[in-house]
């Protein structure tokens, strides 16, 4: 069968200790047989080290950040896909989202493909609407509340029992034994994210996540659940093993279901010890670990890549449990030259 | 007591749970053991037959067999059932 040659758009390069998806994604679309592939990286960061992978990235592009807004993202896409003429852009960073989703009609008349929720999925399932989306449709979500000074931790400590969990707005969480350590990172989240700081139930458990694919009609393409084997300080996965637990599909095809959801998802669960699973959070894009998808036996990004080409393609309805990933880190090596040319020209 | 049907023994003794991702590692005594349970024998039979392979008092063999049986119904990779 001849291949389909395809110039793919991904971010998502940082590669490091709390890496994006971007790699992940990239080798999964690689390992696709189907595929003939020019992979342009979009990067923010001079030093983001899929930029300097090769091998896996034909050429890199720097794009604004996402808080320069959607019209400079558009100008910048203008010139990559002048250069590029792409056929698909993949974003899998959370806070970038929203700009994309404004400029898919443009990228549609430009003839570039993208697979993504629209901006009322997105907002329905961020953190400050999660606990509304759960209880409409029957999840079980951490009881949650969002507080701007901290005068309402008094208020909180009505509501909630220590410990709690306290959040930023859209990274980062920590666990708080008293008062003191609530008012300390509520500074530092703060500072760092933005008001209002999140407040939850702190929920003990077993930490699972799942990948999966939304066909944007209710129908889930693919899922692969995972249990972290090893947590980084950052929170990160840093091995994991693919699952076999029906309950963890259904809870899947029950959220696609609800939310419609179209595109790349991934869901945080915690399962207590009496076997309750309570939804953590929902991330809008694939997770960093992608790639265990593919080897597990269902290539997701590859599939989004197909619907976003409108092709038509049947679920996946099996993989392999027992895949693991063990997460490495790499000194890779190159020039000052390479450095200079993507600080100068923002291109490699 | 019956070994869950989804849990993965190797002969070198290693456990995998693909429901919750636990793993262990056992003797090589105890990964006959659950091999013997896999094929869905029961405890009575599994005892049969180490009897028949190892010098082993009977007495002996039923304390650990209990033992073993309890442990793996506390981390859930056995039910009760059969025995």
């Amino acid at each position: 069968m001849e291949k389909i040659k395809l110039t793919i758009a991904v971010s998502g390069l940082n590669a490091i200790d709390s890496p994006g998806p971007g790699i992940g994604v990239i080798r999964s679309l690689r390992d696709c047989q189907d595929f003939d592939l020019r992979i342009i990286g979009l990067s923010y960061e001079a030093l983001e080290p899929g930029v300097y992978m090769h091998d896996v990235v034909d050429k890199s592009y720097q794009i604004p950040y996402p808080s320069s807004g959607s019209k400079e993202l558009e100008i910048r896409l203008k010139y990559i896909h002048e250069k590029e003429s792409l056929n698909v852009i993949i974003p899998t960073f959370d806070a970038e989202l929203a700009n994309f989703i404004k400029l898919v009609p443009i990228l549609d008349k430009w003839g570039v493909a993208c697979f993504m929720p629209n901006m009322e999925q997105l907002t329905a399932l961020d953190k400050m609407h999660l606990a509304d989306f759960g209880k409409e449709h029957g999840f079980d979500i951490p009881k949650t509340e969002f507080i701007s000074s901290l005068s309402q931790v008094e208020e909180m400590e009505d509501e909630f029992d220590y410990p709690m969990v306290v959040k930023g707005k859209y990274y980062e969480a920590y666990i708080a034994k008293n008062k003191g350590q609530i008012e300390s990172y509520f500074h530092k989240l703060n500072a760092k994210w933005g008001l209002p700081v999140v407040i939850q139930e702190f929920v003990n458990g077993t930490e699972i996540v799942i990948a999966g694919l939304g066909d944007g009609t209710g129908e889930t393409m693919g899922a692969i659940p995972l249990r972290k084997l090893y947590i980084t300080d950052k929170g990160k996965g840093w091995s994991g093993v693919v699952l076999e637990d029906e309950a963890l599909i259904e809870l899947t095809n029950k959220f696609v279901k609800a939310s419609k959801w179209k595109g790349g998802f991934e869901i945080e669960i915690m399962r207590t010890d009496e076997g309750k699973f309570y939804i953590m959070e929902i991330n809008p894009r694939f997770p960093a670990w992608i790639y265990t998808t593919a080897a597990a036996g269902q290539n997701l990004p590859a599939a989004m890549v197909k619907l976003a080409l409108g092709e038509k393609i049947e679920p996946f309805t099996s993989y392999e449990a027992g895949k693991m990933f063990v997460r490495y880190s790499w000194d890779l090596i190159t020039d000052i030259s390479e450095f200079q040319e993507i600080t100068t020209t923002g291109e490699l | 007591m019956i070994l869950k049907k989804s849990i993965a023994v190797s002969k070198s003794g290693f456990i995998f749970n693909p429901t919750t991702g636990d793993s262990y590692t056992v003797n090589q005594v105890a990964a006959e053991i659950l091999e013997l349970l896999k094929e869905s024998k029961t405890l009575a039979e599994v005892k049969q037959e180490i009897l028949q392979s190892y010098d082993v008092y009977e007495k002996s063999l039923d304390e650990d067999l209990h033992d073993f049986s309890a442990h793996l119904q506390q981390i859930v990779l056995a039910e009760y059932g059969k025995d």
